[in-house]
């Protein structure tokens, strides 16, 4: 009975906790962008403008829950809900530490993850496209193609850690990195990740469906009220996934010296959601024929590259030459 | 790459800049002397009205926000009203430059906000001031021609006597 209690409490403490601070996130990040452009950002409503977190919320739900009357109705409500239930499929499989975590021990952990982060396209691609505009299908095509190319090389990005590990199981990943995080052995598939990663949450540099300049808004311009905050929340949970899955496999989890192990999982995942909010605060978007050809002619064989040389020196490792 | 780098870098030791932010309601910016604020009206320094009711603010004006009425009091010219609505001012200070006697001017002052829109016509008991505004000395009357109760023809300040068509002498 306690252990359910407990397995109860780690399901909807992580549920919780992810949209929670999803939603905190949209007003760290503003406060952040703003001390790196030299302003406050929002800085009125509660400490720190802390509770505009609150007003957003108040007003995001009580906006008119509307559907363009030329969309298609039912794939255009369905596609929202498809990216936070995928991102929040995919952090089921997240060792927060040994003991909290949903899945963390589940043997096929990172290739759900990765079919999750798969699916996450399809909200993408079915709310361009039943938004029947031209802005949101050009949005959604370009989410399509830049989700499935970057797919690629993430899946590749990971089979080194996969290799050194020799599990899909996270939580045995993380355990593999007692002596050494993977970083280190790994720096290329970290960084071709860490792109990847950036990439398939579509934030900038990479957020061409999006697009602000050319397309409106993208896959969501045709959204609003919660349908289009749940496209909000989902690219921020997004975000603190990738940010989590980074920890996690490349930077030895919940790890480390002298504090508690919760702890350390947070600092190096806040320390990464920093860093993706940071990227947005500095780097120009990219024009979509480099995004494509970045993606297939230097990440992909650059992971190619990667895993061939990592099962080549474990290979060597475990078959001295005689 | 490195350039990218280099700019996360750079962006992120903003972190510790001073930021550029003037919190508005606790500190307030600085107004320059000749920011173009609310308008008023002013008073000459004998304390009367500086407006003649000439109309040229009114017909300078782009967003015909100002509206008045002329009247008349022993050859001295008043508005019976003066009217404007702020709503529609622009503040280019077009009507201070047409304004011959200085009377309409804008002042440094930009909080004037009001919940409802009527409350932005100000009337002419809301423009007046008691003050002689940015020009203390100026009074038109006392260097004008024109002769009102109080100062004949030829009594302003640096004006001769009209010369008496009637006579023949020097």
């Amino acid at each position: 009975m306690s252990a359910l209690a407990a397995d109860l409490a780690n399901v909807f403490g992580i549920l919780v906790v992810l949209l929670g601070v999803s939603a905190v996130l949209t007003w760290v990040e503003r406060r952040l962008l703003g001390a790196w452009q030299d302003r406050y950002g929002p800085n009125r409503a509660g400490p720190f403008g802390a509770l505009t977190v609150v007003a957003d919320m108040i007003k995001i739900l009580f906006k008119q829950d509307w559907v363009p009357p030329f969309a298609d109705r039912a794939v255009f409500v369905i596609a929202p809900a498809v990216v936070m239930v995928t991102t929040f499929l995919a952090f089921g499989i997240v060792p927060v530490t040994g003991a909290i975590g949903i899945a963390g021990r589940l043997n096929i952990g990172l290739l759900f993850f990765l079919a999750m982060s798969s699916l996450t396209v399809y909200s993408v691609v079915l709310g361009g496209w039943a938004s029947n505009s031209k802005y949101s299908l050009l949005g959604g095509m370009r989410a399509c193609a830049q989700m499935l190319a970057y797919e690629v090389f993430m899946g590749l990005s990971l089979a080194g850690v996969v290799v050194l590990a020799g599990s899909f199981n996270l939580d045995t990943i993380v355990r593999a990195q007692r002596g050494l995080w993977y970083i280190v052995p790994q720096f290329i598939g970290f960084v071709v990740f860490l792109i990847a990663g950036i990439a398939e949450t579509h934030r900038l540099p990479f957020d061409l469906p999006e697009g602000e300049n050319e397309l409106g808004a993208g896959y969501h311009t045709e959204y609003s009220g919660m349908k289009f905050g749940l496209f909000f929340i989902g690219e921020y949970a997004g975000v603190v996934l990738i940010s989590a899955l980074i920890t996690t496999l490349f930077l030895g989890g919940w790890q480390g010296p002298l504090l508690p192990p919760i702890l350390w999982f947070l600092i190096k995942t806040g320390f990464f959601i920093g860093f993706f909010i940071l990227l947005r605060a500095a780097l120009p978007r990219l024009r979509y024929d480099q995004l494509m050809a970045y993606g297939w002619k230097l990440m992909l064989p650059l992971a190619l590259l990667n895993l061939a040389v990592t099962g080549a020196v474990v290979l060597a490792l475990q078959h001295p030459a005689t | 790459m490195f350039s990218s780098l280099r700019t996360l870098w750079l962006t992120f030791l903003h972190l510790f800049h001073r930021r550029e932010t003037i919190l508005y309601p606790e500190t307030k910016p600085y107004l320059a002397p000749r920011f173009r604020g609310r308008i008023i009206l002013s008073r000459d320094p004998d304390g009367e009205e500086r407006c003649v009711s000439c109309y040229l603010c009114a017909a300078a004006c782009p967003v015909d926000c100002i509206a008045l009425q002329k009247t008349e009091e022993q050859g001295r010219w008043y508005p019976q009203f003066f009217r404007i609505n702020f709503s529609r001012c622009i503040f280019c200070g077009f009507c201070e430059e047409a304004c011959p006697t200085y009377a309409i001017q804008l002042t440094p002052d930009f909080e004037m906000s009001e919940y409802e829109r009527p409350n932005l016509v100000y009337e002419k008991e809301h423009l007046l001031i008691s003050g002689t505004g940015k020009y203390p000395g100026y009074n038109f009357y006392r260097v004008s021609g024109l002769a009102i109760p109080g100062k004949d023809k030829g009594q302003a300040e640096r004006e001769e006597p009209p010369v008496d068509l009637q006579t023949l002498l020097p």
